[in-house]
């Protein structure tokens, strides 16, 4: 490693920094962390398996990923019409709406989950007239659907925008001038070279969405077995002190977003590899 | 109409950044002949699509953000003022509300301090040198943006609780770190890590090493180096770090809430208490809670957008 590092070396202070920095990371993230793995090896593989697969963590768990990739299929196509109203178009108010997409990464999560909830409830703005319609959102799992939804959209539109802007405009020019019609440049020219951004920004919402928390407890009714989320279970182990089984359901959510970390890594290095690098 | 005055005035703030152009009210076709007398008009005719395509586009997008982003932004002051600006006032007066209030700047300065100064030093090692296992690195600094707020909560549980691993020992030297400041703390600079240090790398990568170089050579020590040569290049991505840090230390809610053990009036950080006081129907005090931390939200979104400004001016590539 010394030898690497060799070919830089007239700048002082890497061997302090570099050992400050891997102190405070184990310190704050990888001993907690293992602590959780650790915690994890004291049960058996039986009873692990068991907390696992309880009908009411199954059930959790479902609901999470489920819902979660539902609601990150919604920003999929909310997402890629937004970046292409805010990137192709003009339109009065365009470059504050471009700003609103960052509201919900800005806003805390408690205050959309309230927020939502009240909007949401059939007393609420657009609970009302849902509810004369026949349809209830708050504190059914349509209402974890909703909290989702405004959580993840920032994801797709962040990751797709600057692959939008930056697209060569030649290839499309070249398409229309070579025959295809609008539509086909659009679904065969264009969207093909969007689809690693879009699958990134996708991951990357439903990742979200599978460990999000204040935004969705207060919508989501929390009956067991139908309306209750992963990380809320978490929390209601905890608080009944049985920490194995909240360790447990908080393992496979661990290892669930480590698996959607690694395909996200390997989506970039393949966007990387198709688009070469300016 | 006092309900809705301060979101009128945070979203003034907002506009007040746009460049004039997008403030003029013109109306969309006259905007539109605007865009098609330009010169390359058939090039431009390639690449867009019929009117009324790009109308339902449009629509859509704006209804779809307006509906599920804006009006639950709205509902928060609707709320919040629906008894009255004198109410409202109130119930941030509580010295429930104070007490929040104040814990929840403590343990955003802390933090946020703690993350600034070790994600320059990451920063640093990580920008400035080659060494095998980088990436793996930045991908562990990376890590808590991956891990269920309540996960990053449970894991200082699983140290520090009453069966955790380190909760005999802390017991009987009488250290209390679960649920009380340092509990909340360590579990905001878990969630807040990656910030600083991630707002820096690209930019001191970008930036090479050659000013850094020339000062050394020239006889300057390390850390005159870095106060006088690096921090003015770093100083606008520093503040952007810093900033989106910031506004996650103070609205973090899933990872303090598990840590927090809500104890009113001492454990309770501002998103907490917007928690309570909903579960216990107190919505204008709730709301009046939430309607601070919507503004911390807006005024970081509206910073962002000038730093970001700053940032492409200062010819360096961003990801925005």
């Amino acid at each position: 490693m010394s030898t690497a590092v060799a070919r830089r070396s007239s700048l002082p202070g890497f061997g302090l920094t570099m050992g400050l920095t891997l102190t405070w990371l184990s310190v704050i993230i990888l001993i907690p962390l293992a602590a959780l793995f650790l915690k994890t090896f004291e049960l058996s593989f039986d009873q692990f398996w068991g907390i696992a697969t309880s009908r009411r963590t199954l059930n959790a768990l479902k609901i999470s990923f489920g819902l979660s990739f539902a609601a990150a299929c919604v920003n999929l196509v909310m997402g890629t019409i937004i970046v292409w109203a805010l990137v192709r178009y003009r339109f009065p108010g365009r470059r504050l709406f471009d700003a609103i997409v960052d509201i919900p990464f800005a806003l805390p999560t408690a205050v959309a989950g309230v927020a939502l909830t009240q909007l949401f409830a059939q007393k609420g703005w657009l609970g009302a007239p849902l509810a004369e319609l026949g349809i209830k959102v708050a504190f059914t799992p349509t209402g974890i659907f909703i909290a989702m939804i405004f959580i993840g959209i920032p994801f797709v539109v962040r990751t797709v925008q600057p692959v939008l802007i930056d697209l060569d405009p030649e290839i499309e020019e070249a398409a229309a001038s070579l025959g295809a019609n609008r539509w086909h440049t659009v679904f065969r020219v264009i969207l093909p070279g969007l689809v690693p951004a879009l699958l990134t920004g996708f991951a990357l919402a439903f990742a979200r969405a599978v460990g999000e928390y204040g935004s969705v407890i207060f919508i989501a009714g929390n009956l067991p077995n139908v309306s209750e989320i992963a990380p809320l279970l978490i929390v209601i182990r905890l608080s009944e002190f049985r920490y194995a089984d909240a360790t447990a359901i908080a393992v496979v959510m661990l290892l669930a977003s480590f698996l959607i970390i690694f395909v996200v890594n390997r989506l970039q290095r393949w966007a990387q590899n198709r688009t070469p690098v300016h | 109409m006092s309900t809705q005055s301060g979101l009128v005035t945070a979203a003034t703030e907002l506009r007040v950044y746009a460049p004039a152009a997008d403030l003029s009210i013109a109306s969309p076709a006259s905007r539109d002949a605007g865009a098609h007398a330009r010169p390359l008009a058939s090039r431009s005719d390639l690449r867009t699509e019929p009117g009324p395509i790009r109308f339902v586009i449009i629509a859509l997008a704006v209804t779809f953000l307006s509906v599920f982003v804006v009006l639950p932004l709205v509902v928060v002051f609707a709320q919040a003022f629906s008894k009255g600006v004198g109410a409202y006032f109130s119930a941030l007066a509580e010295p429930e509300a104070l007490a929040a209030i104040q814990l929840t700047l403590l343990v955003a300065a802390i933090s946020v301090t703690l993350n600034l100064v070790f994600g320059v030093m990451a920063a640093w090692s990580i920008a400035k040198f080659d060494f095998r296992g980088k990436t793996f690195l930045i991908t562990l600094i990376d890590l808590p943006f991956s891990v269920s707020p309540v996960i990053s909560g449970l894991v200082f549980v699983l140290l520090f609780g009453a069966q955790g691993y380190f909760g005999p020992w802390l017991q009987a030297h009488d250290i209390q770190i679960l649920f009380a400041l340092p509990g909340i703390t360590l579990a905001t600079i878990f969630v807040t890590f990656p910030f600083v240090a991630r707002a820096l790398i690209p930019l001191m990568q970008e930036q090479g090493t050659q000013e850094e170089e020339a000062a050394i050579s020239l006889g300057a020590s390390g850390l005159q180096t870095f106060f006088r040569v690096t921090l003015p290049n770093i100083k606008w991505g520093l503040l952007y770090g810093v900033l989106l840090c910031n506004a996650r230390a103070m609205g973090e809610f899933g990872a303090v809430s598990v840590v927090s053990g809500h104890i009113r009036g001492e454990t309770n950080t501002m998103p907490l208490l917007v928690e309570i006081l909903y579960n216990e129907y107190q919505f204008v005090s709730s709301f009046a809670i939430a309607s601070l931390l919507a503004m911390l939200a807006l005024i970081t979104l509206v910073v962002k957008t000038v730093l970001e400004r700053r940032l492409d001016e200062g010819l360096v590539p961003h990801d925005h």
